[in-house]
């Protein structure tokens, strides 16, 4: 499995499978003795079975609601969400959402179209990894994800806009 | 003018680090076509039909008399020596290379510059009225509130990815509405509530292009303090629910139009619930220290010159035709507001040399403390003058070409680049405005009809904005070969209006002509009073078919 990055720019050993979506008709395949994360709706639905097992995590795909989750976000080991296209920037209101909203505070983890030049507003918006496209170099994550030492919004980093910060 | 404090210039300097290092790895093949075409966008560089564009922010259209020497100098060291004024208060120079464009980037970071987010499915450059700050109608000077939202949308992690560009105008005049605000995603009249507290009527959904139309009301008022909060509230909306599956049905207006402007504001209401009081809300002390930057320069106190004035006017008919029409009412008494027109026949509506910029940068510090404003008609304006100096003022700009007195005139056409270099177009644009201008180069009749506005984009995009000009030309493709389809009745102001279609296109040649029948038409049956539009809209558009078709 590919290294994963963390928010400091480390990259670490990554631990965790993303069960897809069974085809119609077909039962939810999880593989044992593995970490996994299954599409959101389904841990939901199989709630009972997940909670209190740290081995098993959700995603959400980008468009998916988060707000399935809000009930139940801090019984997740680990929620990610999916970027199918790197343009689609929906995954950064979610992301949000949960920690901001819900308040999400195990891992919060970027998959799918994830390339360096967006680890920015990720980190930013409450990811604290990030699964890098395996053809992009894991070692150039640490520079993207600093280029700027601050920003002028508040958000999930800090929730002190620019313009409260500038008046202390 | 907004002065950048470290925080501003820190980031600055970030930002064209980072973009050198994009650009960079877009030079050594590391990242793709795809993954590098949001980042150059979101720097406003794209690539258009001859070369890479770089458009350049104004924000809110001001500039100081620095940042226009550095504009010459570097459309000098990096470009053909001209520049152009777009119709969003922006700057585009046409030539640039890619690997320039972070020196350029640096260079403009100097001057308190940037090309931020000017392009891209992303906020654009907030734009407000040109007379802010210097007109006597207004509750409030806008650009406070331009400089908020520019400091909020500036590199904001949430929306960077939106589905569709996104663009926010905010206006302050009760009388008029010069930033369109009405044809904008997010649209902000400024107003006071009945207990005489400011704040902003919230219309979004505007736009123009392929589906045009005129922002519902979201909300009547929302409080000043509000601001950050709501809008924040509006982009997710739109970001989470905004189509993403076709690009034409992907503006905001769609989705408004999709969940009905009830629908859409309940949303954005509920999303506000949850944020309103957060720390993102605005203080008085933060608006303040906006405000402090927007201060009056130091007028004289002054008497208007009426007497001087009447007696030049008198003695020189050039100078009188244009302090009527390119010169405007100041709040202060003795102060005159002057357009300068970019609009001189044979150059392309709002191209400016190396050299013209030099020459506005001295005019700003000879005659207006150091400043200027550029338009979205794409003329640029010096808001303090003198009245006592507009004689010689103008003597010194009309051999510049600034001088032509046809502001808001029929030749005062936006135009968007169209064929000449953008790679959309479906048809060039200069040449039928250039020939259009060549057509009514009597300005004796310019002033005998009035206010007019023609507007001429190369394609459905509508830079140009052809639906709002009360005669709209638009470039169409038809098997290969470059039409024009008129539209009459479009207005951008608080009546904002789509135009209505003539009827079938006309080929480039015959415009000039059709522009004249139905000016004609206008002369024949308008009362004495009465404006373009104003007889338009009594008489209805079937009079100017069954002249034009005839
Ligand atoms: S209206 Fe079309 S042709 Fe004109 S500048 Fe915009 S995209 Fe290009």
């Amino acid at each position: 499995m590919p290294d994963i990055i963390f928010r400091d720019g480390s990259i670490r050993q990554n631990q965790w499978n993303v069960v897809q979506r069974p085809e119609n008709g077909e039962a939810l395949d999880i593989p044992t003795q593995q970490r996994v994360l299954i599409p959101a709706d389904l841990w939901v639905e199989n709630r009972e079975r997940f909670i209190g097992n740290d081995d098993v995590g959700a995603w959400l795909d980008s468009h998916d609601e988060p707000e399935i989750l809000a009930d139940y976000v801090n019984d997740l080991p680990m929620i990610a969400v999916n970027f199918p296209k790197f343009s689609d920037g929906r995954g950064y209101s979610s992301a949000r959402l949960l920690r901001e909203r819900f308040g999400f505070k195990n891992e919060l983890r970027a998959i799918g179209d994830v390339l360096l030049d967006q680890l920015q507003f990720m980190k930013r918006c409450g990811f604290d990894t990030y699964e890098l496209r395996p053809d992009k170099d894991i070692r150039k994550a640490a520079r993207c994800l600093n280029f700027f030492s601050q920003g002028y919004q508040a958000a999930t980093d800090t929730d002190l806009p620019l313009f409260r910060r500038r008046a202390s | 003018m907004y002065v950048y404090d470290e925080h501003d210039r820190q980031m600055a300097v970030e930002r064209v680090a980072q973009f050198r290092d994009q650009t960079e790895r877009a030079l050594a093949g590391e990242l793709a076509e795809d993954e590098f075409l949001p980042l150059r966008l979101q720097n406003g560089l794209y690539v258009q039909r001859l070369a890479p564009m770089l458009r350049i922010c104004v924000p809110y259209g001001m500039l100081r008399s620095v940042q226009l020497r550095r504009l010459a100098r570097i459309t000098r060291d990096y470009d053909k020596g001209y520049a152009h004024f777009t119709t969003r208060q922006n700057i585009q120079l046409n030539w640039p290379n890619l690997e320039d464009v972070p020196d350029i980037l640096a260079e403009l970071a100097e001057v308190e510059m940037h090309s931020n987010q000017t392009s891209g499915n992303c906020i654009r450059n907030t734009t407000t009225d040109q007379f802010s700050g210097v007109q006597s109608d207004e509750l409030t000077d806008p650009r406070p509130y331009c400089e908020i939202i520019r400091q909020w949308s500036t590199f904001h992690p949430e929306f960077a990815y939106l589905p569709r560009k996104f663009k926010v105008a905010v206006n302050a005049s009760e009388k008029t509405d010069r930033a369109a605000i009405q044809v904008h995603d997010i649209g902000l009249q400024i107003v006071r509530n009945e207990a005489g507290e400011l704040g902003f009527r919230v219309h979004v959904g505007g736009g123009l292009g392929r589906t045009p139309m005129v922002a519902p009301v979201i909300r009547e008022f929302l409080p000043e303090l509000d601001l950050l909060t709501y809008l924040e509230s509006v982009l997710r909306v739109y970001n989470r629910y905004g189509r993403r599956d076709n690009k034409f049905k992907a503006r905001i207006k769609i989705l408004v139009k999709a969940l009905t402007p009830e629908g859409f504001a309940e949303k954005v209401e509920a999303e506000w619930a949850h944020i309103k009081d957060s720390p993102s809300r605005l203080t008085p002390e933060a608006i303040d220290r906006i405000k402090s930057y927007f201060t009056e320069p130091a007028y004289a106190i002054l008497d208007n010159a009426t007497e001087l004035l009447a007696q030049q006017r008198f003695e020189n008919r050039g100078f009188d035709q244009w302090l009527k029409y390119n010169v405007d009412v100041h709040k202060k008494p003795g102060y005159a507001i002057v357009s300068l027109t970019m609009k001189k026949t044979g150059t392309p509506p709002g191209d400016v040399t190396d050299r013209q910029l030099e020459q506005i940068a001295d005019l700003a510090d000879e005659y207006s403390f150091g400043e200027v404003r550029v338009t979205h008609e794409q003329n640029v304006v010096l808001a303090d003058v003198r009245q006592d100096r507009l004689l010689e003022l103008w003597q010194e700009i009309v051999p510049m070409g600034f001088g032509t007195a046809n502001l808001n005139m029929l030749t005062d056409i936006i135009c968007c680049p169209g064929g000449d270099f953008c790679a959309l177009a479906n048809a060039k644009s200069i040449p039928v405005a250039d020939a259009i201008q060549r057509r009514f180069d009597n300005l004796e009749f310019l002033y005998d009809l009035g206010e007019i506005d023609l507007n001429i984009s190369g394609c459905m995009n509508a830079c140009g904005h052809h639906h709002v000009g009360n005669i709209g030309v638009l470039g169409v493709d038809k098997k290969g070969e470059e039409f024009y389809q008129v539209s009459l009745g479009g207005a951008s102001q608080h009546d904002a209006t789509i135009g209505k279609i003539l009827g079938p296109s006309f080929a480039r040649d015959d415009m000039p002509d059709v522009i004249a029948k139905i000016i004609d038409v206008y002369v024949n049956k308008r009362t004495e009073e009465e404006s373009f539009l104003d007889t338009y809209r009594r008489v209805g558009i079937d009079p100017f078919k069954e002249r034009v078709y005839a």
